[in-house]
This record gives C-alpha cells, sequence and structure tokens, in this order.
C-alpha cells in the first residue's frame, strides 16, 4: 500500500523543471526517503521473523526434521536448491535494471546503438525476471502448503510467508511498474529527458533485491 | 527553471558498463560460495558460519546499493538518506535479538 | 504592506474564494494553504469528539461508584477518547500548520508534491470517519490505545470492535507517511536561495526532524499492525500465547514506534513556540544552533528509548538500566529548549497577546510534565507509578500542557496570516486563563490519586481510598476545560468574519510568510525572494535587532539563475494568470485512490462478518478502484 503511495510521489512532479535548492529532482529524494522508510518496514518483519525463529511449538520447521505426535514425518521445509535458483533470477534482474537505465540515459549515442542501447529489451528482460521470481515463490508456497506448512500452522508459518510475502507484493508491484515504463517505451519511446522515471523505478528494484539477499542469508542460509 | 541545475546529479562519474558486469559476476560467485557453504556440515557447525555468510551477503548488499543504486557516485544526500535509516534498523534489530533473548 | 493593510486584505481574498468555493473545489484543491484549513477544520472537530469523550470518562469518575456509563463503553471511551487525541487531533493539527507554513517559510509556492499533499488529507478524513463512527453502534475500539496484543488479538478481543482500529490506524499511517515523504522533499528541495538549512524559521526546522520519525517510527506499526490483522482475520498465530507466541512482541514493536510518535506530538508545538516568543520578545530566538540540534538530538535519541513503557514487564536489570539511563539522557535536549525559550525572553521587550500567554504557558506546564517524566525513567521508582493515575497526570502535562498549548499559540499567533483578521484577544484571555486553571486543576491532583494507588483504565471505584476528592477536583477542572474549549470555537468562527482586520504583518514578525498578504494569495510569493539572513523581515524592518547574526550579501548569480529578487514586502494581490504564475490545477483522484483504500480495508470487516465472496469484491473492487484512480493521476499532468 505504501509502495503505490511512494510510486504516487515519485511520479508527481511534472515533466518542466522547476527551480530546486538543491538542483535535484524531487522525485529521487523522495524515493530515496522512502527507500529509507522501507528499511524499518523490513527491519521489523525480519526481527519478528528471527525473534520468533525455535520458538514454534509444532512444526514443520525450517531446517529440521519434524515428527508428529501422530507419528507423520515431516522433512526440514526449506529447499535451498530451488531458492537458490530463484536468488540468481533476482540478481540477474538487477543486472538487466541498470542496462534498461543505461539504455535509456543515453539513447542515441555511441556505443548503445544495439542490444546495448534497447531500453525496450532490457525493460522487459527486468520485468520477466521479476515474474520468473515470483512464479519460484508461487511454487515454493504451494509445495509448503502441500508438505503441510500454512500460513497457519505455527509461528514459523506466519512469520515466514508474512516476511516472504511482503518481499513478494513488493516484486509484484515492481514488475507492474516496470511493465509500466515499457508501455510508455514502446508508445512514445524513453530517451536521456526520462532518465529520471526510470532511476527511480530501478532504485525501488534494486532495493526489493538487496532485502531478497538479506533474507537470503537470513532465512534461508543460516540455520 | 535552468536545465543543467535539473541534470547535476548526472553529472557526476558514472559506474561503466565494465563495473556493472563485475558486480554481477561478484554477486553470482559469492551467492555460489554462500550455498556452498551451506552444504558443508561441518563448516555449518564451526563458530566461523554464521559470521561468515553475514559478511558475504553485507558484501553483495554493499556492492548493489554503491553501484547498482549508484550511490557511491550520487549526490552525498542519498547517502544520508539511506544510511541513516539503514543503522536505526539494523540497531533495532540488535536490540530485539538481545531483548527476546533466551 | 503593514501600513496599507488597514483595507482588510480580505476584499482580495472574498473575491477570489468566489471563483473556487463549494464543495467540489475543497474535495479537488491542491493548494497546501486550502489543504491546511481542511486538516484545521477536521482536527477541530475531532477535538470536539475527543473532548466530549473525556468529559463522559471524567463525569462517570465524578464520584465513586457511579453508574453513567457500562463498564464496557467505558472501555470503548478511554481508547477512542486516546486514539482520537493522539492521531485525529494533535498530529493533524499539527499537520495542518505543516501544510499552511512550511511552504509559506521557505519561500516556496507549494509543496513538492501538491497532489500527494491532498491525497494525505482525504485517507486521514476517511480514515478517521471510519475509526470514529462504530462507537455510535457501541461498537468502538476497546483495547486502549495502544492496543496491548494479544488482547487485541482474536482469542481475547474476538468482536468486531478492535477490527476498526486495527484497520483505521493502518489507513492513517498512509496519510502519515505520504505526507512526510512530501514534505522532506519539500523542505530539503523547494527552500528560496539563500535559505540555507541553518535559516529556515525553527518551525520548520521541528518539522523536517518531525517528518523524519514519521518515516521511520511508522513502518513499525505498520508491521505490527499487519500481523494483528493477519492474526484477526486470517488466522496466523503472531500473538498467540498458545502457539508460542510472545505477548512482548506487539509491546516492543508498539513502543519502538509510541515512543517516537511521543515526539511526533510535541515537537511541532515546540517549534510553533519558538515562532511566538522571539516575535513577541522582539529578539531573535536565543541559542538557535542549540536548538535545533537538540530537535535532532532528541528525535534520535526517541528511537532508543521504547522500552520505559515496559519497565513491569520484567526485562532484566541490563535492559532496564540501558533504558533508564538512555531516558535520563534525553531529558537534556529538552531541558536546553526549556533554557533557550527562557533566555530569548530575558532582556527583551516583551508583549503578551493570547499567543504569548499559550507559549509561556507550554514551557510552565511542559516542564512539570518532564519533571515527572524523568521521575518514571527510574524503574524502581516507575514501578510504583506505572499503570496508575500518576502516569495519565505526566502526559497530559506533556500532551494538554505541551502539545495542546503551543498548538493554541500556533492558531492564535497565525490566524491573522490565515484569514486576514485577528482573534479577539479578549475572548481569548478568558480561554487562556480558564484553560490554564481548569488544565491544573484537572491534572495536577491525579498526580495524588495515581499515588495513592488508583489504577488506570478502571470505569470506577469504591469510596474510603482517600480518592474521592481529588477525582472530584479532575471532574470540576474538565468541565472548565469544556467551556474554555466552547470559547475558542465561538471565537474562532466569529473572528473569521468579525475580528478587526490584519495588515500582512500584524505582530512585527521575522519570517517569510509575514512578507506576502493575508491570505496569501494562492501562488504565495508573486517573486521568489533571495534570503541573506534568518530573519528577512526584521532586515527590513528592525535593523538593529539582527545586527549580531550572520547575513550574506545578495547573490547577483543565485538571483538571475534562480529568478529571484532581493528580499522585499510583497503588498499586490493579483491572480496568477496576471502573473505568469504555472498553478497546478484542482483535481479529484486523490480523494478517489483515498476511497479506494478505505473500501479495500473494509473488505476486512466483510470478511469478520463470514461472507466471502463479498469480502474479496468489496476488495478487489476496492483494490482495482484504488490502482485505476491512481493510474489516471499518475498520467495526467500537474498544472
Ligand atoms: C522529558 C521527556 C519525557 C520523559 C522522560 C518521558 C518518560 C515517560 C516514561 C518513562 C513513561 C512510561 C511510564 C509507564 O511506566 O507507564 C511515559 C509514558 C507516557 N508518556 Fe512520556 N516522557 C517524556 C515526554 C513525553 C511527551 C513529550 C509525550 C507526548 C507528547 C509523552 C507522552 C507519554 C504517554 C502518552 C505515556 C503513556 C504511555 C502509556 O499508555 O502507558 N511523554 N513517559
Ligand atoms: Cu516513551
Amino acid at each position: 500500500m505504501t509502495t503505490a503511495t511512494a510510486a504516487a510521489g515519485a511520479h508527481e512532479a511534472h515533466e518542466h523543471t522547476h527551480y530546486t535548492t538543491t538542483g535535484l529532482d524531487n522525485r529521487k529524494i523522495a524515493i530515496w526517503a522512502f527507500i529509507g522508510s522501507e528499511c524499518m518496514l523490513f527491519g521489523s518483519l525480519i526481527s519478528t521473523y528471527l525473534v520468533y525463529k525455535g520458538r514454534s511449538v509444532v512444526g514443520p520447521f525450517p531446517h529440521e526434521a519434524w515428527t508428529s505426535p501422530t507419528g507423520q514425518v515431516f522433512k526440514p521445509i526449506l529447499d535451498i536448491p530451488v531458492t537458490s535458483a530463484s536468488t540468481f533470477v533476482l540478481l540477474m534482474s538487477s543486472l538487466f535494471m541498470v542496462l534498461a537505465l543505461a539504455a535509456v540515459e543515453n539513447k542515441g549515442k555511441p556505443g548503445y546503438e544495439g542490444t546495448l542501447g534497447s531500453s525496450k529489451l532490457w525493460l522487459l528482460a527486468t520485468a520477466l525476471a521479476g515474474a520468473v521470481f515470483l512464479g519460484f515463490q508461487a511454487y515454493e508456497f504451494t509445495s509448503f502448503v502441500h508438505e503441510g506448512l500454512t500460513i497457519k500452522t505455527n509461528l514459523f508459518g506466519s512469520s515466514f510467508f508474512t516476511l516472504t510475502g511482503f518481499h513478494g507484493t513488493h516484486v509484484a508491484v515492481g514488475v507492474l511498474w516496470l511493465m509500466t515504463l515499457l508501455f510508455i517505451d514502446m508508445k512514445r519511446g524513453l530517451g536521456p529527458k526520462d532518465t529520471i522515471l526510470v532511476d527511480i523505478c530501478a532504485l525501488y528494484w534494486h532495493f526489493v533485491d538487496v532485502v531478497w539477499i538479506v533474507i537470503f542469508t537470513l532465512v534461508y542460509l543460516i540455520q | 527553471m535552468s536545465n543543467d541545475r535539473a541534470h547535476a546529479d548526472h553529472v557526476h562519474e558514472h559506474p561503466t558498463w565494465k563495473q556493472y558486469k563485475w558486480v554481477a559476476l561478484w554477486l553470482f560467485v559469492i551467492t555460489v560460495v554462500e550455498v556452498w557453504a551451506y552444504y558443508i556440515p561441518a563448516f555449518v557447525a564451526s563458530k566461523a558460519f554464521v559470521p561468515a555468510l553475514l559478511l558475504m551477503s553485507a558484501v553483495k548488499f554493499t556492492i548493489v546499493v554503491m553501484f547498482y543504486m549508484h550511490l557511491k557516485y550520487d549526490h552525498s544526500l542519498f547517502r544520508k538518506l539511506f544510511t541513516g535509516p539503514l543503522l536505526i534498523a539494523g540497531a533495532t534489530l540488535v536490540a530485539f535479538l538481545f531483548l527476546f533473548k533466551r | 504592506m503593514a501600513s496599507s493593510a488597514a483595507t482588510p486584505t480580505h476584499a482580495g481574498a472574498a473575491s477570489h474564494s468566489s471563483e473556487q468555493s463549494g464543495l467540489w473545489s475543497w474535495l479537488t484543491t491542491v493548494d497546501h494553504k486550502k489543504i491546511g484549513i481542511l486538516y484545521l477544520y477536521t482536527a477541530l472537530f475531532y477535538l470536539l469528539v475527543g473532548g466530549l469523550e473525556a468529559v463522559l470518562i471524567r463525569t462517570q469518575l465524578a464520584k465513586p461508584n457511579l453508574s453513567l456509563v457500562s463498564a464496557d463503553f467505558y472501555n470503548q471511551l478511554f481508547t477512542m477518547h486516546g486514539t482520537t487525541m493522539v492521531f485525529l487531533v494533535v498530529m493533524p493539527l499539527s499537520a495542518a500548520f505543516f501544510n499552511y507554513l512550511i511552504p509559506l517559510q521557505i519561500g516556496a509556492r507549494d509543496v513538492a508534491f501538491p497532489r500527494l499533499n491532498a491525497f494525505s488529507y482525504w485517507v486521514y478524513a476517511l480514515g478517521g470517519l471510519f475509526i470514529t463512527l462504530p462507537i455510535f453502534w457501541g461498537l468502538a475500539p476497546d483495547g486502549g490505545w495502544f492496543a496491548y496484543a494479544p488482547l487485541s488479538g482474536p482469542t481475547y478481543g474476538g468482536g468486531y470492535n478492535m477490527d476498526f482500529w486495527v484497520i483505521g490506524l493502518q489507513v492513517l499511517g498512509i496519510s502519515s507517511l505520504a505526507a512526510a515523504f512530501n514534505f522532506i522533499t519539500t523542505i530539503i528541495n523547494m527552500r528560496a536561495p539563500g535559505m540555507t538549512l541553518m535559516r529556515m524559521p525553527m518551525f520548520t526546522w521541528m518539522s523536517f526532524v518531525v517528518q523524519f520519525l514519521v518515516i521511520l517510527a511508522f513502518p513499525v506499526i505498520t508491521a505490527a499492525l499487519f500481523f494483528l490483522q493477519f492474526d484477526r482475520f486470517f488466522g496466523t498465530q503472531f500473538y498467540e500465547v498458545a502457539a508460542g507466541g510472545d505477548p512482548l512482541l506487539w509491546q516492543h514493536l508498539f513502543w519502538v514506534f509510541g515512543h517516537p510518535e511521543v515526539y511526533i506530538l510535541i515537537l511541532p508545538a515546540f517549534g510553533l513556540v519558538s515562532e511566538v516568543l522571539p516575535t513577541h520578545s522582539r529578539k531573535p530566538l536565543f541559542g538557535y544552533n542549540a536548538m535545533a540540534y537538540s530537535g535532532i538530538m532528541i528525535g534520535f535519541l526517541g528511537f532508543g528509548v521504547w522500552a520505559h513503557h515496559m519497565f513491569a514487564v520484567g526485562m532484566g536489570p541490563v535492559a532496564d538500566s540501558i533504558f533508564a539511563v538512555a531516558t535520563m539522557l534525553i531529558g537534556l535536549p529538552t531541558g536546553v529548549k526549556i533554557f533557550n525559550w527562557i533566555a530569548t525572553m530575558y532582556g527583551g521587550s516583551l508583549r503578551f497577546p493570547v499567543a504569548m500567554k499559550f507559549a509561556i504557558g507550554l514551557i510552565a506546564m511542559f516542564t512539570i510534565g518532564g519533571i515527572s517524566g524523568v521521575m518514571h525513567s527510574s524503574p524502581p521508582s516507575d514501578l510504583q507509578q506505572t499503570d496508575t493515575y500518576f502516569i495519565v497526570a505526566h502526559f497530559h502535562y506533556v500532551l494538554y500542557g505541551g502539545a495542546m498549548m503551543g498548538i493554541f499559540a500556533g492558531i492564535y499567533h497565525y490566524f491573522p496570516k490565515m484569514t486576514g483578521r485577528f482573534m479577539s484577544e479578549s475572548l481569548g484571555n478568558w480561554q487562556f486563563w480558564l484553560n490554564f486553571i481548569g488544565l491544573n486543576l484537572t491534572f495536577f491532583p491525579m498526580h495524588f490519586s495515581g499515588m495513592l494507588g488508583m489504577p488506570r483504565r478502571i470505569y470506577t471505584y469504591d469510596a474510603g481510598q482517600g480518592w474521592d476528592l481529588f477525582n472530584m477536583m479532575s471532574t470540576v477542572g474538565t468541565y472548565m476545560l469544556l467551556v474554555a474549549g466552547l470559547l475558542f470555537a465561538y471565537n474562532f468562527f466569529r473572528s473569521k468574519k468579525h475580528g478587526a482586520p490584519a495588515g500582512s504583518d500584524p505582530w512585527g514578525a521575522p519570517t517569510l510568510e509575514w512578507s506576502i498578504p493575508s491570505p496569501p494569495p494562492d501562488y504565495n510569493f508573486a517573486q521568489i525572494p533571495e534570503v541573506t539572513s534568518r530573519y528577512p523581515m526584521w532586515d527590513l524592518k528592525a535593523p538593529d535587532r539582527t545586527a549580531g547574526i550572520e547575513h550574506s550579501h545578495p547573490d547577483a548569480a543565485v538571483i538571475a539563475e534562480a529568478h529571484a529578487v532581493p528580499m522585499h514586502e510583497e503588498t499586490e494581490r493579483r491572480t496568477a494568470k496576471e502573473l505568469g504564475i504555472p498553478m497546478p490545477f484542482n483535481t479529484i483522484k486523490p480523494f478517489l485512490v483515498a476511497l479506494g483504500i478505505i473500501i479495500l480495508f473494509s473488505g476486512l470487516i466483510v470478511l469478520h462478518i463470514g461472507n466471502f465472496p463479498l469480502a474479496m469484491a468489496t476488495m478487489l473492487g476496492g483494490g482495482a478502484f484504488m490502482v485505476g484512480s491512481l493510474y489516471a493521476w499518475l498520467t495526467s499532468p500537474l498544472e
């Protein structure tokens, strides 16, 4: 929800440039303030996950097997290979994102004629990578549910699905944002004067990526 | 009003395509090492495991923020807007771990 | 202007408001001044609501064993009183001043994102209704303004009551966050040439600090509220003790937000008083730098003291000691402010209009509240005081005696700027003295009833415990406050029409907002001035007062580049069109987005009722409406 508001703020100021005190664009200041604020949101979500780690009274658990009172055996639930793959995809999306920004910023300049200068390609690649990441997450969530872990099962389930779900929602908003930029690019073409539009989206996107870097280590790898 | 002022944030030196590639490579390599470490039971059991993983994750975090989010090259204002909240969030997280320790 | 202002600038205002009055113009406005006025009126309305709730509470407690209201309804009353006063009165009253004053004080024509600003207001207005209306059906939230889980969770609070709280607060948070991003950007980036950070008026400084507190504190309660919502609506286990949930999780998260929140409430009032005192002492603010830095220190330390609200839960000696010391530390920058205000008045040529009386009232009353605050920063002492009326005395001295007195000072001071007319000084004097005596009569005895062991949040009590007299005093005081409040309302509305005309600079004040007509034209400044010192208006009119402070020379390069002109007073009132100043279009879209958000969240209540299809329809419909309106907003040009 707050993402939408910030996106709104970020898009708000208009094309032609007014005098500003710092010479910077209003939207860029707002998006950095928003990212600062998001640090506290994810800080709270991650703190809660860590505080509750090991406090669930029933399984399944992330890293240990569990035998229920009825004798049913649950294996450790986290699937590291699959998540490693989705992590890789999200990391690469950040590379695509910087290439998209560079393509828009340098449109028409020497060295940016071919693939490197195709902002449409890189925007699409970024959005696709984001969508693939979401696909992995959907797969992960459904398989967890099949293995007996829902958001209601235990503290681990509640805090895990909430944390990763919030991150996934941020990715989804980012994909929507990227698609919107792609749409604008196809309609009228994005050029150097639109750099700011892509820049603020890129900052948001990379931030969502670094949040995942933290989650991947703290939630998935450390036991 | 004047366009060059509005674009003042872009006159700074920019990370280049070469750097982008290197950053991506480092991200990839560190991730591989992290996952690899996860599958060495002796290392997982050792005291060095958690600090090592935290360090690797911090390196990834830092290079994305510095190069991909071009914080290293941008106006210092953005650095302040980001690191201030990040430090407060980090300190709060550590305080929580301490307060809820059993 | 000051002289020509004898002709009420109101004549001009009348003609320009005729072209844009009516309900539609208010629904669609993006002018920071009109939005400020909307905040002001809405918050004053909620002040009446919260005040009446307080009157009911105090009437019920006037004597032992009264049964005016039921225990159940009493719970709703104190919960809604606290929630209303914090989120619907003091924060929005501060927001009214942020909106109205920040652009004027920094020499800007509007905020950075005018439409986002309208959005903030509408989310607040609709969210406020959402959380307030249920009391008429006896369904108001009843878990205290801090809603301690698991009491507020589904197991112990399964009714609809707390639904309205967990959703309403979430929505109000969106409003505060959106406004904070807006004002941070505005203050960083919209200052007139020469208006360096260390030349900003102190109100703008304190507001700047507050916006950072908002963007850092609100996400924490946002997370905590999401957990509680998920527990209530989706069956998660975050606060379920049976599932291993820790009852302290909510408390910690809430107070990580909650302590910065108390500074969000008080710092704007500090800022207002820091404008009033120098003006009526006719002397620069003493220790400007110390004032600015102490504000920053308060904001920063404010994130490290939250657990002083939790000494009674048994955190252990280490945590208790750390938080106790940090809490005592935060008293220092607060003390710095008090001494600086006193030093500002010392040796000045003082004037005592009502605004000044309220400002001095704040200094005195806040000091009392600050001292009792330092008393319970010591855990052994706090264990005697926590959850008693002693705490109630403490935070009403800081909130009523501090925040509200500061805001009254601000209203009396800035009313002439907002309307072109003065508020009545004689009615104001009555209000001030009734207020001052009523406040002390209400809250001072609570120190005693608290020390004698009277707990907070009880709906009645037995005679013979030594509390009767103190409670009667408190109730009598409350009725005095009610009379004072009604006097204020009368004064406010009467003066709007019949007040004596005020010029552009009726108080001889030093800062930029007084260099333009009252009420200001919609573009604020026909020509943006180049600022060369902290007190530009005194440089023009009373240079002897500012001889000692730092000045720069007008910079020809800056002036040329930014189309600024040297500092001057503006007396003419022309339309933006005549002057060729582009103004943002009015638009309904921010209102529609806000409406979409409310509909989206209301779906959760339907879910609780148990109608799954209708709930999904409401949420998806509201969500789609919100996203659609948002796209419409973002794709239409600002001006
Ligand atoms: C000198 C600065 C201050 C100090 C040292 C201080 C200290 C404290 C402490 C230690 C408590 C916890 C008492 C308990 O055990 O329940 C408390 C409660 C409270 N304070 Fe303050 N405070 C200060 C300023 C403020 C300000 C400026 C406000 C608001 C404008 C405020 C509002 C409150 C409120 C609402 C509570 C009640 C919390 C509850 O519901 O239990 N305080 N204060
Ligand atoms: Cu506190």
